[in-house]
């Protein structure tokens, strides 16, 4: 169908004793959202780890739109175009939410320390593009109204969505989101997958770590399912939903996993 | 005691005050009062000789002017400095008495033991040559985490101390003399009695360094020094390309550093090795954090008050330095954030768009 | 082979520079143990070793009236009286250095972690009160007295104050550390006998060899600070290894909020802590001033330096690491000194850092607690 953005080759991720990632395959295709599911520990977290640059993996390739991502520095993959968010937010708590977002845009910038000192014609070109993109996509997630509120001093609610313009900001294909609506109540959930749904209208492909089954089937076009480390699923979200694997895999965790 | 933490809850509210007030006034009205402070700072030499004022602010058992140039004045420079490496990007720099060190012994080389150099020609080339020494430490180290950081650097500062002491070429602990000093310029002519051309000299110098520094906070650049200081790794997933800010921390700090130290041997003449003790890099730092880490005017006050207030208590001298480690103890645990802490968000960013405006507009 | 002073005294240097190395890493045991748990570079312990030393300095010459002989000799003893002697100096030491660590703790580093108490709040009121009483009269009993009236008032609002509960920030530990560090050295400076001097202390040990090992003579007084130094540890490394408190100290240096919810009374282990590290620099004080016979106010600088130093080599936070740094230390300072001359002795040592910390960059053994991270 459409081409391959990003592609896990063979992954195994081992720390010490134990494998985070054993031998995981894994495609995400141009424009689609992939929803990420697994117990805890199962390695989520670990993927998107592996893809953005924070591990190198012990086995296995990484590469994204064909070009192997393991030669790059951390700050060049997200240039090279993915960004993401953190299961446990850190945003930078000292700065405020719109600064917070200028840092993401500024990844696409040039201009350095002469360029600053002297305020170069594209200096400021280039600054007032940041902060009016910034701003823009303050609104987008609604929350411009704390723009200027130091990060550490949000709502827990605006810090996670900030956290999803900061990555945005960045001008990513791929956006990877960490249990972005973990800790919402159902009603923002509900709010959160309208966003989610209209980031990938504009175009970007979306990742989506996510524990609430429901929220996952609803949003995805695709299902993964990854159990200790081990990727035992992968397809439409209604085959994933009967697959007895899963199913097996979610019954022990079922309670404690809503 | 409530009521004294109740006074300081009150001058400090009054510091807010008045810098909301300075906020809502219009363009021409805040610069006047720029230029009024500006110009009461120039005239800082004279204070003394106003009544009342004069009583407060006199340094007994030393020259006043000599106070605000050899302490005054050097400290608020590498006060602002070290905010840039410490305060603005969280880097831990224990050795900054080093840079110093360095700027002032490459003007003493060039103009004195090695070189026959003005000392106009000697300062930018002791400037470029201390970022160098801040480029070759920061390289191999700012790849190490915080408190690796602090005990290379500390090693650093000790390691350039040291050389300088036993290298004949370096003048060993003899040190250099005869070191050159500015040219007169603009009907200023530096001497070795009036400590007054050095002051306006040095006071110039701290304003072009404010004027940079500030363009710099408020830039793409600035926004990556924090967010290193924030959160590295996430900064650098967010596509800072941390090492390089970093280094561009350390390499301005030591500049500022090395500028410093151009303008110290300048003004002195002479320099040896015991004039850049491991404990001043300490006493630097002391004045940043004291001051309010982070803050650019934060530092200031801080790089005042330790220089100044050694000087200005002169009744119990032996005890000064006693008292200065109590003071931070105190600080610490009451207002750990310094006196002026850094702020974030609303205030001055509605200035600034207010500005920006004003940009646009003209 | 050419005639070098490195090849000539070879095993005299290693006597020596393993003997230094022994009192490096007794004080870096102190730095790593503090890093390991609360992740703060105790800047203050090289004071709780100065501290030391004059509780070592007053156990002799005060307690046991051991004099200072002025005509060259040196009231030397021997025996079984000697060991009593020594090993009754080393505990004095050690108590100074343990009690200087727990109120250090509690009094500079405590309040900044949000849950300050009546000691620190007591202490700090007094402090607070003798500094303003400063400006306006100089006088030390008056001072005092003055100090102690204002004493009760203050610490009330400061009570109040730590009720809040405000942590700061990391970088106001250093800054703490270093000013009580500055505060205890001044103190001593000021008002101990004689000030800013040296001080001898009493050498009741006679300094001869004791042995011969590959034709270097190996003086007795080396010979117990190297093997006094290895006692301490082994002491220290079952303690951590083997008591409940032992087990406590290593689950908070893990994970202290995990520890805390596990119902580990983690300021319990911080203050345990904190008088290990103390005790360890108490021990290291006795061997020191048994070897060098002097201590002064400003002793804990350089030589705090150096054991930190020794204790990041050795990668901090890693107990066997501060051993092997330390050592390591004290032998590459004095081998590099025989090559390069004395004077560089210290440039040595940090070049040596630096190269370390390039290739290995949390030091030799690594921290021995991994940070997990994102
Ligand atoms: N840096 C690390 N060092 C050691 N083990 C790690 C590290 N990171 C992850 N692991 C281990 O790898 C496994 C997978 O962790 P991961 O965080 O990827 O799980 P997850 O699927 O994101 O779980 P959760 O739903 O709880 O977020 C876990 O057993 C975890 O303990
Ligand atoms: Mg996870």
């Amino acid at each position: 169908m459409s081409e391959v953005l990003l592609d896990f080759n063979n992954v195994t991720m081992q720390f010490g004793g134990v494998t985070a990632l054993n031998e995981v395959s894994l495609q995400i295709k141009q424009g689609e959202i992939l929803g990420l599911i697994g117990p805890n520990g199962a390695g989520k977290t670990t993927c998107f780890n592996v893809m953005t640059g924070v591990y190198a993996p012990t086995l296995g390739t990484v590469s994204f739109e064909g070009k192997n991502l393991a030669k790059l520095k951390r700050f060049e993959i997200t240039k090279v175009g993915i960004a993401r968010t953190f299961q446990n937010i850190r945003l930078f708590s000292e700065m405020t939410a719109l600064e917070n977002v200028m840092v993401g845009a500024d990844a696409r910038k040039k201009a350095s320390v002469g360029g600053a000192i002297l305020r170069t014609s594209r200096q400021r070109h280039e600054e007032k593009e940041s902060r009016e993109r910034s701003m823009e996509l303050l609104q987008f997630m609604g929350i411009s109204d704390r723009a200027e509120t130091a990060a550490r001093n949000l709502p827990y609610g605006y810090q996670r969505r900030l956290e999803i313009a900061r990555a945005l900001a960045t001008e990513p294909k791929l956006l990877c989101l960490d249990e972005p609506a973990a800790g919402f109540n159902p009603a923002e959930k509900e709010e959160l997958n309208e966003l989610i749904l209209k980031i990938r209208e504009q175009g970007y492909t979306v990742l989506l770590i996510e524990h609430d089954m429901n929220v996952v089937m609803k949003v995805s076009d695709r299902v993964a399912v990854l159990d200790f480390g081990q990727k035992i699923a992968d397809g439409l979200p209604a085959d994933v939903r009967n697959n007895p694997a899963v199913i097996a895999a979610y019954l022990g965790v079922e309670d404690n996993a809503s | 005691m409530s009521l004294v933490l109740n006074f300081w809850l009150r001058v400090t509210a009054l510091f807010s005050g008045f810098g909301e007030q300075f906020r809502a006034m219009n363009k021409w009205q805040r610069y006047s009062a720029y230029g009024l402070g500006v110009v009461a700072l120039y005239l800082l030499p004279y204070w003394p000789d106003v009544p009342v004022l004069g009583q407060i602010v006199n340094t007994p058992g030393s020259q006043f002017e000599t106070v605000l140039n050899d302490q005054v004045v050097i400290f608020v420079l590498i006060a602002l400095g070290l905010n840039v490496v410490v305060g603005i990007a969280g880097l831990l720099d224990l050795g900054y008495v080093g840079f110093y060190a360095v700027g002032a012994y490459v003007t003493a080389i060039l103009t004195s033991a090695h070189g026959n150099l003005p000392w106009l020609l000697a300062l930018p080339i002791a400037v470029v040559i201390s970022m160098l020494f801040g480029l070759i430490l920061g390289t191999p180290t700012l790849r190490l985490r915080g408190d690796y950081l602090a005990i290379v650097t500390l090693g650093f500062g000790e390691i350039i101390r040291l050389t300088a002491k036993n290298m004949d070429w370096l003048g060993a602990s003899r040190g250099i003399s005869n070191i050159k000093k500015p040219p007169s310029m603009f009907g200023l002519k530096f001497g070795v009695l009036d400590a007054k051309p050095y002051f306006y000299l040095g006071l110039t110098m701290v304003f072009i360094v404010i004027f940079i520094l500030h363009r710099l906070e408020y830039s793409r650049v600035g926004r990556a020094w924090v967010a290193i200081r924030e959160d590295e790794d996430a900064a650098e997933l967010m596509g800072v390309n941390t090492f390089k800010f970093k280094l561009w921390a350390f390499t301005i700090g030591a500049g500022i550093g090395g500028l410093a130290g151009v303008h110290y041997a300048g003004k002195v003449g002479f320099i040896n090795p015991d004039n850049f003790p491991l404990q001043l890099s300490i006493l630097f730092l002391a004045a940043v954090v004291l001051g309010g880490s982070g803050n650019m005017y934060g530092a200031i006050l801080g790089g005042i008050l330790v220089a100044y207030m050694p000087e200005r208590l002169r009744n119990f001298s032996d005890k000064r330095i006693l008292v200065f480690g109590i003071v931070l103890v105190l600080m610490m645990v009451f207002r750990p954030e310094g006196i002026l802490p850094k702020r974030v968000g609303n205030e001055h960013k509605k200035r600034r768009a207010r500005s920006q405006e004003g940009e646009v507009a003209s | 082979m050419p005639d070098w002073l490195i090849i000539r005294t070879f095993w005299e240097l290693t006597v020596t520079g393993l003997a230094l190395g022994s009192i490096y890493a007794l004080v870096a045991l102190g730095y790593t143990l503090v890093y390991g748990v609360l992740r703060l570079i105790n800047f203050a312990h090289s004071e709780i070793f100065m501290v030391g030393t004059f509780g070592a300095l007053l156990a002799s010459s005060q307690f046991l009236s051991i004099p200072l002989l002025e005509d060259g000799n040196y009231p030397y003893r021997t025996g079984m009286t000697l060991i009593i002697f020594l090993v009754f100096i080393m505990l004095i030491a050690m108590l100074f250095s343990g009690i200087g660590a727990v109120v250090l703790e509690r009094v500079a580093y405590r309040p900044l972690r949000g849950n300050g108490d009546a000691f620190g709040a007591i202490v700090l009121a007094f402090l607070t009160a003798f500094i303003v009483s400063l400006v306006f009269v100089d006088q030390a009993k008056i001072n005092v007295i003055i100090a102690l009236l204002a004493t009760a008032p203050i610490s009330y609002a400061y009570m109040r104050f730590f009720k809040q509960g405000r942590k700061a920030p990391r970088l106001a530990f250093l800054i703490s550390a270093i000013g009580a560090s500055t505060a205890i050295s001044e103190a001593v400076g000021v008002w101990s006998k004689h000030g800013r001097d040296q001080y001898q202390t009493p050498r009741l040990l006679e300094k001869k060899t004791l042995f011969t090992m590959f034709g270097t003579d190996v003086r007795i007084d080396y010979a117990i600070v190297i093997v006094g130094a290895l006692l301490m540890m082994t002491a220290l490394t079952l303690f951590v290894n083997k008591t409940r408190l032992g087990r406590g100290v290593r689950a908070v240096a893990q994970d202290a909020e995990t520890s805390r919810i596990l119902g580990v009374n983690v300021d319990l282990i911080i203050i345990v802590t904190f008088a290990l590290g103390g005790v360890m620099a108490g021990g290291a004080a006795m061997l020191f001033t048994l070897v060098y016979d002097q201590t002064r106010f400003n002793i804990g600088f350089i030589l705090g330096v150096k054991s930190f130093t020794a204790a990041v080599l050795g990668g901090i936070g890693n107990l066997k690491g501060a051993l092997l740094g330390g050592l390591l230390l004290g032998l590459v300072e004095n081998y590099g000194s025989a090559i390069f001359g004395g004077q560089w002795k210290d440039v040595i040592a940090f070049v040596v850092l630096l190269v370390v910390l390039m290739f290995r960059p949390t030091g030799l053994l690594g921290e021995s607690l991994g940070k997990a991270r994102v």
